[in-house]
Parts: C-alpha cells; structure tokens; sequence
C-alpha cells in the first residue's frame, strides 16, 4: 500500500517534470524567440520587452540576474551561451563582456543615434538610458539651501553621522573614478578620507542607501537619480527629494548608463538590432524617462526628460566618457581598498 | 570494530566517488581559474589585508557555532526529552527560521532593530534616539545565528530521539543524579550530531553572502563578491575562494577530531522511554524557548507581517505568487530526494570501510559547502555551457547544482545517525544467516531512517531558500519564491518581498513539522 502511494507520488512529480518543460508547440520554430540576459529589474523593464513582442511578434525570453553576475555568466558560458542580447544596469558590466569579445561590433546606424560619450569605445554596446549621480537628502530634516553645492563641503563636521554611500557599487565608483579624472588621486584621497574620519555609513546598494535616507537613519546619501521615483511610486509620501551638483566641472555630478549589446555567439542579429534599436526609439525612450516610477535620461536627442530634472547638457561632470572611466576603475578599486572603503 | 577484511563492493564505491567527483566541480573550476590565473590575480592576497579578512571570518565562525551550539542543544533536549508544555509548537516554531533566507532575516532584523527600526520607533516616545550598533559584528552574528541554530537543534534532537535509552537508564540505575546523567551520558553521545551540526553551521556562516553584506561585516565572501562585481575579475575571486576552502579544510579537521573517540552505538531501538519531569523548571525552560522562538522567529515574521500590512492600503491587489511556489516545492523536493539517496554510499563507505580514502571521501564532500553560492553556481556554467550540451539551464541541472551545493547537509545528518548504528547488530544479523544487503535493510536500515530523512529535509528546505543558482542554471522564466523575494528587495519593494518570504515560511511548517516534532510525539508519556 506504501510502496503504491509512492509510486504514484513519483508518477505525478514526473508528470509536473514534464509539464515544467512544455514540448515545441507546433508553429513555434517560425517564430524567432530572443535570449535577453537582462541586469535590468524585471519590475522596471518587463513592460518594454513585452511591448517589443506586441509589435514584432518575436517572442522574448528573459534570465534576470544583476548585472556583474550575468556579465561573468556570459564569460563562464563563452562560445555556448544561449543568450543574444545583454542588456546591463552599468557600463562597467558591458565593458567586462565586451573586452572579452563576448558582445558583437554594432552597426553604425544603431551606435549614431545617441552622442558619442554615451557608447562604447569599441563600439561592442550602446548606452540606453541615462542616470545622474546626486545627493538625496531628507526632506524633514534639510532643505535645499543647507546642502553644499560640490561634492567636496560634504565633509564638513556639520555632516558627521549623516551621510551615506554604497561603497561596492558600480555607479559610485564610475563617481570616484570621475573624481580621480578631475582632482586626482590626492584629492580624492583626501576626500574619501574625510568622509570616513566623519564617519560616513556604508550600504549595500543604492536603493539601501535611499531607504535609509527617508526613514531618517542618515540626512543625505550619495545615489543615482532615479532611484527616488521608484521609491515615490511605492511611497508617496516618502520625505526624500534629489539635490543636484552642478556647480561648474564638479565630480560629484555625473551620468552613467544603462547599456545594450549583442552576444558574440548569437545566430539572431537581426532579431537583437531589432530589439536595440527599439529600446532607443522614441517609444522606449519615453518609457525609461517618463512613465511612472521611472526617470531615467534618455539618451537619443530628441526625447526630453521627466519635467523638474536638469538638462543633461548641464551636468558637467557628464562630460567625461563612459570609455574613460571603465579604464580607471582598477586603480579606483585599488584607492577604495587602500582607504579601507571595500576591504 | 567495523566490518574489517571487507572490500568496499564496487556498487557503493562506483556511485560514492561519482558523487564525489560532482560535488568537487566547483573545487576543479577554481583551481582552473586560479592556475590559469598567473601571478596578477595571487596579487589579491595582499597578506595584511587577506590575514584580517581571515581573522574577521574566523571570529564570525566561532562566535555563530558556539551561539548556535548553545541555544540549540538545551532547545532539544527540552523538546524531546523533557514535559515541556506545549512542545509540538516549540519544536515547530524553533526550526523555522531555518527557511528564512539570511538576507531577509538580516533585512528584517534590521527593519525591526536597526537605526530607525520599529525597535527605536516604538521607543522614541521615551526619548531613545539612538539604539546600539547592530551594523558590523553584532548585526551578522544575530542574522547567521538565526539563520543556522536550527542546524544544531535538528540534529541533536533527531540524535537525542535515537538515543539508546538503555545508556541513560543504565546510568541512573547505577545511582548518578539526573544532571549527573546528562553531562556524562547523554552530551557524550551527542557528539557525532553536535559536531555534524557545528559543521554545517561553521560552513554555512563561510559561505554567506546576504547577512554579510547587509550588515557590512567584512568577510571573506564578501571580499569575493566584491572582486566578481565591481572588477568583473573571476581569477582573484578564485584565489580568495580557495582561502575560503583553506580555511573550510581546517573546520573539517577540527570536527574529526572534535569526534575522533566519540563512539557510542545503541543497542536497541525505540525512544526514551520516559521524559524527564521539569517541575517548577518548566517556567525557565519557557522562558528561555520564548525567548529563543521569539527573537528568531516572531520578530522577523513581524516585520515582514508589517511590511505586508504597510502595503494594503495601496491600491495594488496583494498578489500570491503561486506558480513560483509550485517551482520551489518541485526543485527542492527532487533536490531533498537525489541527494538523501547519493549520500548514502558515501556515509556507509567512510563507516563500514574504514580507511584513509573513504574517510577522505567522505571529508571531501563537505569541502565546496563553504563556498558563496555564486562560486558554485559560476562552477557549474563554466562545465554545464561547455558540457552540458541541452542539458544547460534545464531543471535537471539546477537539480543538480541544488544537491552538490546541499549534499553536505544530507552527508551530515545521515553520517551521523549511521555512526550512532552499532556494526556488531549487522553482524549479529549476518550471523543468523541473512545476507550482507539483507542485514542492511533489516537492521540498520529502521535506525537510520529517521537520519536519512532529517537530511532530506535539510537539504528541501535549504533549496527553497537558494538563489545564485537558481538565477543562473534554471530553466529561463524558472521563478521560485526566492527569485520572487530577490526581485523585489533589490529594489527595495520591501512590501513586496514580504508575502513571497511568508509564504516560503508557511509551505516549510509542515515539512518542519514532520522532521522536527512528530516523532517527539511517539515517545513516553512524562515519566
């Protein structure tokens, strides 16, 4: 009698086996079905490549996981991955895979539609969207006039206990690096030093940082600009609102991207340009800058941003390449460890 | 003592050193790496700084198994043996906060504890401003604690329940006071179990990414981390992954023979045949289990509890993520099932067979347990892209990865109820004319059951938890309740997150309950 009720048990586990990897259905090898290995968060993304589908009837099929992570995966899988498209939250991950020659050379009409600092050096990906370094800070406690306008009077004793950063993130980094491009390393030592000697509180993650921020843990963070509207779409209410550093040639003012790229080994490029220039038509582009809970920058001329951000062209810092700042972060890395930020 | 002058048969070697091999791949993949490496990546240990990393780690360790050693011996024992009211519920509730991913037990903890937290909320009134730091040392021990103390309960009670009654009521017989007993009888029996436990708690807090990183304690993994996502750079974090698996070798070495002369067999079956009677040390004894499941267990189902509450208000529906559910069960019920099974041959070889190389098989399997998910699961691309042909990114591969990543808490569980075996009753069997197999599932078969099955639902419930892996190496689209938690608190949708990590505590009580407390009920009435 036991042994039956196993057996059947078994019986049904197999058929659920089964079921979990549903055959072919007929007519479905017509269809082309794209691989995105995204880095991007499902909540925030899903909507685009559903429309893409809608409008092109190519199927999409989505391996979500963060950025650094889906980067090393596309270099561990090399010549056999499964994945086309790489769509990643930084440049940082884009830049690991392409200099592997992981990613394909894309064409030009694809890498013209958005300015040359917002692209790939080796032309192997694009940037999608853009996002802005800034000072989130708490509304109850600060108002605008007592916030510094340059990065560099956030060390001062009035800031002691209040200020947080995420120390292992890439963006933050990418903002270090641009420090180092712009003061150099002794400065920025100095700087990073200060912070510490202030004590400054280290998260995990931009979005941790933020939390802190509106529930009053610290006063001010460092963080990525868009992160506040995903939080005021879940709480209105929260009191935290971004102050921008736009003070002439300031490091602390800084955009970063999102980025796409076709996978080396990919037999569907024709499918995946689809689906890179879709993310950087107008359609899209509006989407990241502008539907609600999100307020990215886009990034092809033309589109304009969520009202009540600052022009891109108007953030200084912006002006270094995105190039240029994946070079540096090794010796960043280095300054981090050595300051004792990441060790 | 053991069955001496028999060659270890080929059907348990074959399939033990095939297991072997499977749960070493991630070992292989990182000597790979780090050979391939040349001398850039050795860079990364920079002796001062790899020294303190070491050091950080290894307190963290020692500090999370002697906690954990201490709440969980005294939790069993007064689960099983004793009149403690209410038992069912504290074996049930004691277990739980094993379900309890460590990165959401360190959110909630931080939430209920933390600056700001509900904790200082609720005191602010009285003009608390600040509460003690909880982030660093302090935050990480509660968070891994909580996360591993039911390791050392399960075992120990599974033990205490097969303990040989007679060892007790022998010493009883002979005149020694209750207490007498307890520190002379019955804590010696418990070694096997307490150091399988201690292991696996040792291994877990090597291996722990979420609690570590929350709470900004500078481990090695996240050191490992750090090299895989900020540098993009697999070789150094295969360089520091081998210091982790270093300094598992030595935790391995310090069980052996924290356990080296610890042999007790039992020589009947059945459980105690009473149960001490607590008299006014009941109320103690609830005080300190209240304590116990109130902190570790009430206190992060609250928080989550509040985030969901937070939520309602908004207009969006509460949706159960059920189909994610459904892939959780079945993963981790296939995982839970293939690896109670592939220990086995390796368990009865390092017992039965005594010798260098079965033991070091045996210690072997444990070994990648303390690697960070991420390593293992990176392992396990590198050879299932390159090997694995339509078996990559299949169930059956994520199976697989679930059981190398866990099988040391099947290992453990299963080794030590076979050590607790007496090899003399299969001796004794074989000697009244049954066959080798035949003596195998008549005798000892019955007493490691129960061992074999904690395993299995060790390894159930650390699977429902799992994520690096199931990222990686799931079918694409493959959402488990895990990956529905991750979604969400990555961006800090905490409300969000908050039913999927419910919801993985609700569908885990009942297999907790099976493991943890239905076999308590078999035994004596208080005696």
């Amino acid at each position: 009698m036991r042994r039956l009720g196993l057996l059947s048990a078994l019986t049904a586990l197999s058929a659920i086996v089964g079921a979990a990897s549903p055959p072919p259905s007929p007519g479905a090898h017509q269809a082309t079905t794209l691989t995105i290995y995204s880095g991007r968060d499902e909540r925030f993304v899903k909507p685009i490549y559903d429309r893409f589908t809608e409008l092109t009837g190519i199927r999409i099929q989505v391996r979500y996981g963060d950025s650094a992570t889906l980067a090393a995966t596309l270099v561990e899988e090399g010549r056999n991955s499964p994945a086309d498209v790489f769509f990643a939250q930084d440049a940082g991950a884009l830049g690991a895979v392409a200099s592997r020659a992981r990613l394909k050379v894309l064409p030009s009409t694809i890498l013209k539609k958005v300015p040359a600092r917002f692209r790939a050096p080796g032309k192997r990906w694009v940037g999608v969207s853009g996002r802005a370094r800034v000072v989130a800070y708490n509304t109850e406690r600060l108002t605008p006039n007592d916030l510094p306008s340059t990065i560099w009077g956030y060390t001062q004793s009035r800031w002691k206990g209040k200020v947080g950063l995420p120390p292992t993130n890439a963006s933050f980094q990418a903002f270090v690096s641009a420090m180092r491009i712009r003061a150099g390393d002794d400065r920025t030592r100095d700087w990073l030093l200060a912070l510490k000697a202030n004590d400054v509180k280290f998260f995990p993650s931009n979005a941790r940082v933020l939390a802190a921020v509106a529930s009053r843990e610290i006063e001010l963070g460092l963080v990525n600009h868009y992160y506040l509207y995903q939080l005021k779409e879940q709480e209105p209410s929260a009191p935290v609102a971004n102050h921008f550093l736009r003070t002439k040639q300031d490091p602390g003012a800084l955009i970063n991207v999102a980025g796409a790229g076709i996978v080396s080994s990919s037999g569907k490029t024709a499918a995946a340009e689809r689906l890179i220039n879709f993310l950087l038509s107008k359609e899209s582009q509006r989407f990241f800058a502008r539907s609600p809970g999100r307020a990215e920058y886009p990034l092809v001329p033309g589109v304009k941003p969520r009202p009540g951000l600052p022009a891109l062209s108007t953030i200084e810092g912006a002006k270094i390449s995105l190039g240029r700042l994946g070079q540096e972060l090794p010796a960043t890395l280095q300054l981090l460890n050595e300051v004792g930020y990441t060790r | 003592m053991a069955v001496r002058g028999l060659r270890a048969p080929l059907l348990l070697t074959l399939p033990a050193v095939a297991t072997v091999i499977a749960v070493l791949l991630p070992l292989a993949y990182l000597v790979l790496r780090a050979a391939a490496a040349g001398g850039d990546a050795w860079r990364v240990l920079e002796p001062g700084h790899t020294g303190r990393l070491v050091v950080d780690t290894g307190l963290l360790v020692g500090a999370v198994v002697l906690s954990a050693a201490v709440i969980g011996v005294p939790f069993a024992w007064l689960v099983v043996r004793t009149d403690l009211p209410a038992r069912t519920f504290w074996a049930v509730t004691g277990a739980l906060p094993l379900v309890i991913p460590s990165y959401v037990a360190a959110l909630a903890l931080l939430g209920a504890l933390g600056p700001r937290g509900l904790l200082q909320g609720m005191l602010e009134r009285f003009g608390v401003e600040r509460l003690p730091e909880i982030y660093g040392f302090p935050g990480a021990l509660l968070a891994l604690v909580l996360a591993t103390y039911p390791y050392v309960y399960l075992l120990t009670a599974t033990a205490l329940r097969e303990l040989d009654p007679s060892l007790e009521e022998a010493a009883r017989g002979l005149g020694q006071s209750r207490l007498r007993t307890f520190f002379r009888v019955t804590i010696p029996a418990l070694r096997p179990s307490l150091g399988a436990g201690s292991l696996l708690v040792a291994l877990y807090v090597l291996s722990d990414f979420g609690a570590v990183s929350l709470m900004n304690y500078p481990a090695l993994t996240r050191a490992i981390y750090l090299q895989y996502q900020a540098l993009f750079d697999r070789d150094p974090a295969a360089v520091l992954s081998l210091v982790l698996v270093a300094l598992a070798t030595l935790v391995l070495v310090l069980e052996s023979h924290f356990r080296r002369r610890a042999r007790y067999y039992r020589s009947a079956r059945g459980p105690a045949r009473t149960r001490v009677a607590l008299g006014a040390w009941r109320w103690p004894a609830l005080g300190f289990c209240s304590l116990v499941v109130g902190f570790f267990f009430l206190l992060p189902i609250s928080v989550l509890g509040y985030w969901v509450w937070q939520a309602v208000p908004s207009d969006r529906p509460l949706e159960l993520p059920w189909k994610p559910l459904l892939n959780s069960l079945l993963g981790s019920t296939l995982a839970a099932a293939v690896a109670a099974l592939a220990v086995l041959p390796i368990a009865f070889l390092a017992q039965r067979h005594p010798a260098a190389w079965t033991r070091l098989l045996e210690r072997a399997s444990f070994t990648a347990n303390a690697l960070p998910g991420i390593v293992i699961a990176l392992s396990l691309v590198f050879f299932g892209a390159r090997y694995g042909g339509r078996l990559y990114q299949t169930l059956g591969l994520l199976i697989f990865a679930y059981v190398v990543r866990f099988l040391p808490q099947a290992l453990a569980a299963t080794g030590a109820a076979l050590r607790a075996v007496n090899p003399r009753l299969e001796e004794a069997a074989r000697g009244l004319g049954r066959s080798p197999a035949g003596a195998l599932v008549s005798v000892t078969a019955p007493i490691i059951r129960p061992g074999v099955l904690a395993g299995a639902a060790l390894v159930f419930l650390s699977a429902l938890k799992e994520l690096p892996a199931t990222l990686l190496l799931s079918p694409i689209g493959f959402e488990t309740l895990a990956t529905e938690i991750w979604t969400a608190t990555s961006v800090a949708a905490y409300s969000d997150a908050a039913p999927a990590a419910l919801m993985l505590v609700a569908v885990s009580a009942p297999f907790v309950y099976l493991l943890a407390a239905r076999r308590g009920a078999e035994a004596g009435s208080p005696g």
